[in-house]
């Protein structure tokens, strides 16, 4: 637990063929990494969507991050590419609306990365501890302390 | 197609700003084609809208939907038993379809949230160009299937004007002079002839001179 308490919720979206395999790796070589985030698999980041993205802010993640293959290295030739721009394009959106984009992230990585994928996950946590709760858990909080 | 983009998030919040209730309505024709305002746009406009309300602490509730196109009546009856329960309606058509709903739901606001800016072609994905204004008086067997209309800054029927060198638009080098592209093409058909006719000065009030424009079919009329 942080000194606040506040354990920050963080979904990754993770490619089948790296970080998915390297989260993998990372328990068989028993590598500790904080339980809060949640892994989303996709055949691809390719997949990944901006509305996947939002949605997932939207259902309570505080952090949201997508882990691809390394740049070059994607199975279906430039779908980590097309991630990246995505992600990019969410993160606008996400300063835009004041939510704050750098709750968002892309990292890539390989399959055999096992203690990167436990570092990334270690340095997300860390991130989104450091901004504190989604602005709609703050608000959602605030709330409910004007009305208690 | 016509082809649009979505407002500033800004501008758009300002607009909803007094409403509580609202339907997020989409089109399922040019503008999903140009990633403007079909379901998906919706879903993603939707989405921003809920999360920047929320932070503030003024939940906003969102009805999406798309129509088939909001352009004909039948379509945007569907939503005839909806539209009570709402406070607004954001339109992710085009300019037209957002005044068609506006029509048929006089009583609620239809406000615009894409900005409708030319009839154009898909150049590759994600990147579209102007190619018609509608001027209603169609050219284009006269210049080898090119537009001077719209691919000419100033629109000349005989052009090109001193402004183009090396093929490019003095309006900025990236614009590739219209009348060049006429005269290569021209070339190419083995047409030049036809360049040294001078096209008459044309009659506008067929485009946007003449005011609002209709088209009757008598024919297909019930």
């Amino acid at each position: 637990m942080s000194e606040d308490g506040f354990e920050p919720k963080i979904v990754a979206f993770c490619c089948h063929y790296c970080a998915y395999t390297a989260a993998d790796l990372a328990g068989s070589m028993r590598l500790q990494y904080p339980p809060n985030v949640r892994i989303i698999r996709l055949p691809c980041t390719g997949k990944v969507d901006v509305l996947h993205l939002l949605r997932a802010f939207e259902d309570g993640a505080d952090g949201v991050y997508v882990a691809g293959c390394m740049e070059g290295d994607c199975h279906f030739i430039n779908g980590n590419f097309r991630a990246k721009k995505r992600v990019h394009y969410a993160k606008k959106l996400l300063d835009e609306i004041g939510f704050g984009g750098d709750r968002l992230k892309m990292f890539n990585m390989s399959a055999a990365m096992g203690p990167r994928f436990a570092e990334v996950a270690k340095e997300m946590v860390e991130r989104i501890k450091k901004l504190g709760p989604s602005p709609i858990k703050k608000a959602k909080a605030q709330k409910g302390g004007d009305e208690s | 197609m016509i082809v649009g983009e979505r407002k500033p998030i800004e501008e758009i919040e300002a607009m909803i700003d007094p409403f509580e209730k609202i339907i997020v309505l989409g089109c399922r024709e040019c503008v999903t084609v140009c990633s403007a305002g079909g379901e998906k746009e919706v879903g993603i406009l939707s989405a921003a809208l809920r999360l920047s309300r929320e932070q503030n602490g003024r939940a906003i509730e969102i009805k999406e939907f798309a129509l088939e196109r909001q352009c004909d009546h039948e379509y945007i009856e569907q939503i005839r038993s909806m539209v009570p329960n709402y406070q607004a309606i954001l339109s992710m058509a085009c300019g037209a379809g957002v005044q068609f709903v506006a029509e048929a739901y006089p009583e609620i606001p239809v406000l615009p949230a894409i900005n409708t800016n030319f009839i154009g072609v898909t150049e590759e994905q994600g990147y579209w160009t102007e190619r018609c204004q509608a001027c209603g008086n169609c050219v284009l067997h006269l210049t080898g299937g090119i537009c001077p209309i719209s691919r000419c800054s100033k629109s000349l029927l005989n052009g090109p004007c001193g402004g183009s060198s090396d093929g490019k638009c003095e309006v900025n080098k990236e614009i590739i002079c219209g009348w060049q592209l006429i005269i290569e093409r021209l070339k190419s058909l083995g047409q030049l002839d036809r360049y040294e006719e001078y096209i008459p000065i044309k009659d506008w009030s067929t485009s946007r001179d003449g005011g609002p424009r209709k088209v009757v079919r008598e024919d297909l009329r019930l």
